[in-house]
């Protein structure tokens, strides 16, 4: 429900893109891209078992072949100390392996060669022997006594337990259970998927012997981290580390941690002298980079006769795969999920999480989760249609019942998370006005009495989700991501003509930074859009700064852009009052220049200050002249974006088709930059529920095969799944954010996933269907509407 | 084996291996890379290049099966320093983040306007269902055919290419 509005030369609103101009023409450059001379190409093999010891490994013929440069073992690398890394949450992972492989896919071998051809040949002549073992891939065997131990190259380890973790006030809640009139169990799975942007990850590293500075072009979304991390695991020094983080074809948390692939450009590149290119291919991305979800939940709600919800808790089997991998703020080891009391108004709630090993790929962290906020919400919005059901009441006058008041902001939930700022009911009644909610329902009931006449008209679900979102990691006194603060800084230059180049730590995957970041300086200086530059993607060029992902960069970079343009703006401050010849206290920005308080024709324009600042204009004593700044900034809380979102579906029964024929969300992201790049996200994120909830998932064998592995087992969503968005909007500015701001990037991933299985239900109610899990397939909601629940993570036997 | 492919108006003569790819081709033969590389199995669309005027995944064609042949990539959409209406309207109704898919998804709007220039939304969704977008959520991509087909100057799509050589 987009209108037309004006484009802005200066400040907010729907300026159109800067970044488009390359895009349109093909000229982006993206890691595959990057051409060096003399470059060489890598190719990593893989294991095609899930669990396995490795006898030996034969590369003799590989070696001879010709066009190949080098062919690395985890034997060579265990000689560099490098066979194994750090893991973002504290564990090791095999950059390859050494004793035995631990999921089908894992790295074993890498080959250097003069083309990419040459390599993959190559890879054919390497004569690996594997002992096979037995495979763990469900999460409910992996702590089964007698079940193959996965981490037996830590000392002692003879479980796959990797953690327990929990979080709010366990006796308080159990007593609210304990006198609750009514109390529903369900358990439901969130199932492993992945975020698969259409760039697969590659790099290309460049060791310079002669400088000997590393230069490693990669898809990340995190270059500082990644240089850290790096100057940390092989002992380089940092300074002669530069991470240049071109165009991203998409990242959505698949791009944050470090893979092995990356280490092994690098090592490529130190053992032959030349640059290495490796790009994986999409089988390899989809089974060994960073997977999403696989949260295994046990929810209980609790709540009275008349629909006041009093408390929730649940249980967690967390499957974390074969190397703890999570990329999360590392006190945090089931990420936000402890944020699963929602948008409501409860008495107590508390959680318990179980991490453990199985032999299936590292991550968990990834895919526009908010650090497992996707789960949070998820288990929390199917809960209350689960209440609601039970109760036989409305799913949204439940809601509405019991969302939090606007009066309760600032609001401390009972697992300690301090709520910014929301007007809950508003937004969630704009959301039914534009759904045209009681219509819904009453042709929905129409369509029913249709049906019992032997109509065969499909049957009609309405589906209602409400969701919180906690984002823009974070607080340093509370987040650290291996001890490195999530602060980020910025710096802004403005040239003698006011002209202005603004760096920034984070890295655009496709968010528009380039263009909303102008827009926060353009808005704090008066400055046309178009005359600021943004930097970013280059450590050599940039601050340090933790990077993009879980929407942090509207929130911490965003707040860092606006503080560091007003800090610019103070200094020019300084340089018009000795223009003016008047006291800094007696001038006042007029939204692009400072003016002597109530004389309009004594006034300096920024640029006409940015001139002066580089002139011989006396300055006051101790100003030295210039206007540029920087900034770092710690954000004081997370912002909390909110939305409702309404889903309409008609279903099959007679072949479990389900399609989504409406989808009404309403977002408040606080202030919006750029109305038309938030609505991008939004719609971007609305696909990746209608994905979740009807087509993807990775599900595996007893054997441990990935059943997933490409894109015609793991299905996507196209045009002709999605429906046209309709999108509402409120506004509630964040009190803490220096321009009001909050996070949106992740917003619609994480709160339509439940609207769509929930409308689902509800078309399914008339079957006494409760529950499902996800992906709400044909032939799972076929199998539900005969009584049959099938587990969707394992192969269909 | 020496090939001839005429790419965006020029006759390009190679020798290629039998087995290199088209899409390879294009883009580390002639350094075209603004055809991109997204899948192993054509689900993706990510390669998509006009093929004598028709749309044409160039992952699933081996580049001495286009000796003789018309390509057009992304790179050719514009013309004598004029962007096509398609280019423009992805630009103006948001039809991209982070651009991968977007040279192919161009590409076959092009393909579509020139067969059917008022293209229904479910046309649009329908030309465009082999190829995914993992940001869009599409909508913005139909409101961008849309926006061309709605201010496409006549005749501009049947241009005729001029071959040079190189």
């Amino acid at each position: 429900m987009t209108v037309t509005h004006e484009r802005p030369a200066v400040g907010f609103g729907p300026a159109l893109r800067k970044e488009d101009a390359r895009f349109v023409r093909g000229r982006g450059t993206y890691v595959d891209d990057v051409t060096l001379p003399g470059m060489l190409h890598g190719a990593v093999l893989r294991s095609p078992h899930a669990h396995a010891r490795i006898v030996s490994i034969d590369t003799s013929q590989a070696e001879a072949h010709p066009g190949v440069r080098a062919v690395i073992t985890g034997q060579t690398l265990a000689g560099l100390n490098l066979a194994w890394m750090p893991t973002l949450s504290y564990d090791t992972q095999a950059v390859l392996a050494t004793d035995k492989v631990r999921f089908q896919g894992q790295e074993v071998a890498f080959v250097v060669a003069d083309d990419h051809y040459t390599a993959r040949d190559a890879l054919e002549l390497i004569d690996v022997e594997y002992e096979p073992l037995p495979a763990v891939v469900d999460a409910r065997r992996a702590l089964e006594p007698g079940a193959p131990v996965i981490r037996d190259d830590k000392d002692g380890k003879t479980d796959n337990h990797i953690f327990d973790w929990e979080a709010g006030d366990k006796a308080a809640t159990d007593e609210v259970f304990a006198s609750a009139e009514v109390v529903v169990t369900e358990d439901i799975l969130y199932p492993r998927v992945h975020p698969s942007p259409l760039e697969t990850c590659g790099a290309v590293a460049h060791m310079d012997k002669v400088t000997g500075k590393l230069t490693v072009w990669t898809t990340t979304q995190a270059p500082h981290a990644h240089r850290t991390v790096y100057a940390l695991v092989a002992g380089l020094p940092e300074h002669k580390i530069r991470i240049i983080s071109p165009d991203i074809g998409g990242g959505f948390g698949g791009k944050v941690g470090i893979y092995p692939g990356y280490v092994l450009a690098i090592v490529g590149s130190i053992v032959t002298g030349k640059p290495v290119k490796w790009v994986e291919d999409r089988s390899e991305h989809l089974m060994s980079t960073a997977f999403a979800r696989d949260y295994h939940m046990r929810g209980q709600i609790a709540a009275t006769r008349d629909g006041k919800i009093l408390g929730l808790r649940v249980e967690v089997l967390a499957d974390h795969g074969a190397f703890n991998a999570t990329a999360q703020p590392s006190k945090f080891p089931s990420g936000f999920f402890h944020v699963f009391t929602g948008s409501y108004d409860l008495q107590a709630a508390h959680c318990k999480v179980t991490g453990v090993y199985t032999n299936k790929a590292p991550g968990g962290v990834a895919y526009a989760c908010s650090f497992r906020i996707t789960e949070a919400v998820y288990l929390v919005e199917r809960m209350v249609d689960v209440l609601a059901r039970e109760l036989e009441m409305d799913p949204a006058q439940l809601r509405m019942k019991n969302l939090l008041r606007p009066e309760q902001f600032p609001y401390t939930t009972p697992t300690g998370w301090e709520y910014d700022s929301g007007d809950y009911p508003r937004t969630l009644r704009t959301a039914m006005e534009l759904a045209g909610y009681e219509q819904l329902r009453a042709e929905q009931a129409e369509r029913l009495r249709r049906r019992h006449q032997g109509e065969k008209v499909p049957l009609m679900g309405i589906g209602v989700s409400f969701f919180t979102e906690a984002v823009g990691a974070g607080p340093r006194k509370h987040m650290d991501i291996l001890g490195l603060g999530m602060a980020d800084g910025a710096e802004l230059r403005i040239h003698p003509t006011g002209k202005a180049v603004l760096r920034i730590s984070v890295q655009t995957q496709g968010q528009g930074h380039e263009t909303t970041f102008a827009q926060i300086v353009s808005n704090e200086l008066g400055l046309p859009t178009e005359d600021v530059e943004v930097v970013h993607g280059d450590t050599d060029q940039t601050p340090f700064g933790l990077g993009t992902y879980g929407s942090r960069s509207t929130p911490v970079s965003g707040a860092a852009a606006a503080v560091v343009a007003r800090k610019v703006r103070e200094r020019a401050r300084i340089v018009a009052s000795a223009m003016l010849e008047v006291s800094p206290d007696d001038l006042e920005w007029q939204g692009d220049r400072w003016q002597v308080r109530g004389d309009p024709e004594k006034a300096k324009t920024i640029q006409e200050i940015a001139l002066a600042a580089h002139s011989n204009l006396e300055l006051p004593e101790g100003v030295e002249g210039h206007l540029d700044a920087t900034a770092v900034y710690n954000p004081p809380n997370l912002t909390y974006p909110f939305g409702a979102y309404i889903c309409v579906v008609d279903v099959d029964p007679d072949t479990g088709q389900v399609k989504v024929r409406r989808f009404i969300a309403v977002d408040d992201c606080g202030v919006r930059i750029n109305p038309m790049i938030v609505e991008g996200q939004i719609h971007g994120g609305l696909a990746d529920g209608v994905g979740m909830a009807l087509m993807q998932v990775m599900a595996f064998d007893a054997d441990g095969n990935h059943l997933g592995a490409s894109l015609m087992d793991y299905l996507l969503p196209t045009a002709m799944e999605c429906p046209s968005w309709e999108l509402g909007e409120t506004v509630t500015p964040s009190p803490h954010h220096p321009i009001g701001a909050k996070g949106v990037g992740e917003s619609a991933t994480v709160g339509s996933p439940a609207a769509i299985v929930n409308a689902v239900m509800d078309a399914l109610k008339p079957y006494g269907v409760r529950h499902a899990d996800m992906p709400l397939t044909p032939a799972v909601v076929w199998s539900a509407i005969q009584g049959r629940r099938i587990r969707t993570d394992l192969a269909i036997t | 084996m020496e090939i001839t492919v005429t790419v965006n108006g020029t006759a390009y003569t190679r020798d290629v291996e039998p087995r290199l790819l088209l899409v390879h081709f294009l883009r580390q033969t002639l350094g075209l890379t603004g055809t991109h590389w997204g899948c192993d199995t054509s689900n993706c669309g990510t390669c998509v290049v006009l093929f004598d005027g028709r749309p044409l995944k160039s992952c699933t064609m081996f580049a001495v099966m286009a000796d003789g042949h018309e390509i057009r990539t992304v790179e050719g959409l514009e013309r004598d320093g004029e962007l096509d209406v398609v280019q423009r309207g992805f630009m103006e109704c948001h039809g991209l983040q982070c651009g991968f898919c977007t040279p192919g998804m161009m590409l076959t709007a092009r393909a579509l306007l020139d067969r059917n220039p008022d293209p229904s939304e479910a046309e649009i969704r329908e030309a465009i269902s082999g190829q995914l977008c993992r940001c869009t959520g599409y909508e913005n991509i139909v409101r961008s055919v849309r926006w061309a087909a709605t201010h496409a100057a006549p005749q501009q799509h049947a241009a005729q290419e001029e071959v040079t050589t190189s």
